[in-house]
């Protein structure tokens, strides 16, 4: 085997480099090809894996979205947009792009804010400070159909805890129907949502701390800066990459939730907190209009894209420089 | 950082204690639910049990059918593993230690499957499992989650790769070996941290996916635990004692897992979240 991994010709120690000739270029011309077909081998498990189960079912769902459609055999019903026209005069995928961006705004102005208090809190040196990031985090590794179930219990009228607190410090009234009364039902599900996820987005900002250097903060505090004004000024611009990533996985989890709703209210009550994935699955798979449950995939994979892309031509840009864009540099 | 003086850390602890009680009450709150019986359950809700029935524990730990989905989600989950770590590692070996033509597009073309949720594909992946006989079959869950883990997986991965000081590469070269053979007897055995970190992430999700399990598992034997609960519940809506059960003892695997990789857990969302 002489074959190195770089396909640039290197002075190896105690080797002379041949004189240039013909028969050596035609030779490394082959080099050269052999080199990309062991790089590309690598490639090929993943790629196919990649393409049939991931990128295949996208493209047939676009495809799908332009038909009338039951999902057996193949879509023959062409009606053009007609299943977008639809869709945008459907009330329930209106309501669900209205509480999708619902639910990004509660987590940006509530659910992430209290993740960077408490993980600025946990970043001091404290007493149980080990406990409590373990507590905080652990949610996360339940099962958001696990965590469904327990709040739907915790929520359950009267007999639930979240009742029974109540009603033990004499706030009856505030309690009742949590999932049940349509305008509670998105708070009490963006409650769940907060319980089990800012502790993930907490431990991400203290890896983001953790990496701020120390001497930047005494130097403000030299500089006679209070406790605000150094997280002001110091502590939240350096945090900036983190705070993006966390917003980027908080918009793109809102976009596709589904678990969470789907074991706890199924979208009810009369559809009040249905996702667009919930509305997706009740077409595709309980009415069989398969065709336009394809079009709600369509305009979620549309909003998602939209989304990224923008988000990674506008806000991303910065910190993603270095990590894909200089690639190249690299390896070499 | 400075250490300050304890009583000035008085009202963080105050913050601290209310949220880690908030966090603990409903956990605490189904363990010794399940301690009651139903009825109980409705007379005193809150309080300790008055007499600790361990009966609803008892008889789900008993039945054949709670074991059965933990055998299940563990075959899935230590299966979509392997897959995941041994087509990932591959790639971003590929990815990190050559230059070839097509790179950077193959790179963004698996970075791009970050940001597409799941649901997206939902509905023509099934009907693709469908037509290929993989419904009511492991593997119908097994692939499509390797697949979907890829793209974070083949990220977290190159990062490590790229780490590895390309003298060794030389080296290695130099006495003869292969790239294979450089992937397989050098670059893993010196990234066997990485990959214990994408092996915990790759578990933990697969353990609590949901949806794809829900789509591809019409018959109760494959079923995975978070389909159980939800089932469990359905069934014994009425008899709330035993369902508190059910989900403690469903919650376990998950949490003792947890509290053995932590580490590796944590170190890998921050490294899959920072590394994009």
């Amino acid at each position: 085997m002489t074959s190195t991994f770089l396909p640039d010709k290197r002075t190896r120690p105690g080797v002379e480099p041949a004189p240039p000739s013909a028969d050596h270029a035609r030779g490394r011309a082959r080099r050269r090809l052999l080199h990309w077909l062991t790089a590309v081998a690598f490639q090929v498990p993943a790629l196919v894996l990649f393409l049939v189960l991931v990128l295949l079912p996208m493209l047939f769902a676009l495809y799908a979205a332009f038909f009338r459609w039951g999902g057996f055999g193949m879509p023959s019903d062409y009606i053009g947009g007609d299943n977008f026209t639809r869709l945008f005069e459907d009330p329930v995928f209106l309501g669900d792009l209205w509480r999708c961006l619902l639910l990004v705004v509660l987590s940006l102005a509530i659910q992430l804010p209290f993740a960077l208090a408490m993980a600025v809190l946990l970043n001091q040196k404290l007493r149980g400070r080990a406990f409590y990031r373990m507590l905080f985090f652990g949610p996360y590794v339940l099962s958001e159909a696990i965590t469904g179930v327990l709040f739907g219990m915790i929520f359950a009228p009267d007999d639930g805890l979240a009742d029974q607190i109540l009603g033990g410090i004499g706030l009856d009234g505030l309690g009742g129907e949590w999932f049940a009364d349509p305008s509670n039902v998105m708070a009490t599900l963006f409650l769940v949502m907060t319980w089990k996820y800012f502790g993930f987005h907490m431990m991400l900002y203290l890896a983001g701390l953790q990496s701020i250097p120390a001497e930047l903060t005494e130097a403000a505090l030299i500089d006679g800066a209070n406790a605000w004004q150094r997280f002001r000024s110091v502590t939240l611009p350096l945090l900036a990459p983190t705070l993006r990533i966390s917003v980027f996985l908080s918009v793109i989890g809102a976009i596709q939730l589904f678990d969470l709703v789907w074991v706890t209210t199924a979208g009810g009550p009369d559809h009040h907190s249905e996702t667009m994935a919930v509305t997706m699955f009740q077409y595709g798979f309980k009415r069989y209009q398969v065709g336009y449950a394809s079009a709600i995939s369509v305009v979620m994979f549309g909003i998602s894209l939209v989304f990224a892309l923008a988000y990674q031509r506008f806000v991303l840009r910065r910190d993603l420089q270095g990590a894909t864009t200089t690639m190249r540099g690299v390896a070499k | 950082m400075t250490a300050r003086s304890g009583r000035k850390n008085l009202p963080t602890h105050v913050i601290l204690v209310v949220v880690g009680a908030v966090m603990v009450v409903p956990l605490l709150y189904a363990v010794l639910s399940g301690f009651k019986s139903t009825d109980e359950l409705s007379r005193n809700p809150v309080g300790l049990p008055e007499s600790w029935v361990a009966g609803n524990y008892t008889d789900i730990l008993g039945s054949g059918d709670f074991w059965r989905l933990i055998g299940n989600s563990t075959l899935i989950a230590v299966g979509t593993t392997v897959l995941i770590v041994a087509v990932s590692a591959l790639s971003a070996f590929s990815f990190a230690r050559f230059a070839f033509r097509g790179r950077e597009g193959l790179f963004t073309l698996f970075t791009m499957g970050l940001m597409f949720p799941f649901a997206v594909a939902a509905l023509p992946l099934f009907l693709l499992l469908r037509s290929m006989g993989l419904l009511d079959n492991p593997l119908g869950v097994i692939l499509p989650q390797a697949a979907f883990g890829l793209p974070m997986t083949i990220i977290i991965l190159r990062g490590f790769f790229r780490e590895i000081p390309g003298e060794l590469e030389e080296a290695a070269t130099l006495d003869g070996c292969s790239p294979f053979g450089f992937f397989w007897r050098v670059l893993l055995p010196m990234a066997r941290p990485a990959l214990g970190t994408v092996s915990v992430l790759a578990v933990v999700t697969s353990w609590n996916n949901f949806f794809l399990p829900l789509l591809v598992f019409t018959d109760s034997t494959w079923w995975t635990i978070p389909i159980g609960v939800q089932q469990f519940q359905g069934q014994y809506s009425a008899d709330y004692a035993r369902v508190f059960a059910y989900l403690v003892l469903a919650m376990v695997p998950a949490l003792a897992f947890y509290s053995v990789a932590e580490r590796q857990l944590v170190g890998g969302l921050t490294a899959g979240a920072t590394k994009g």
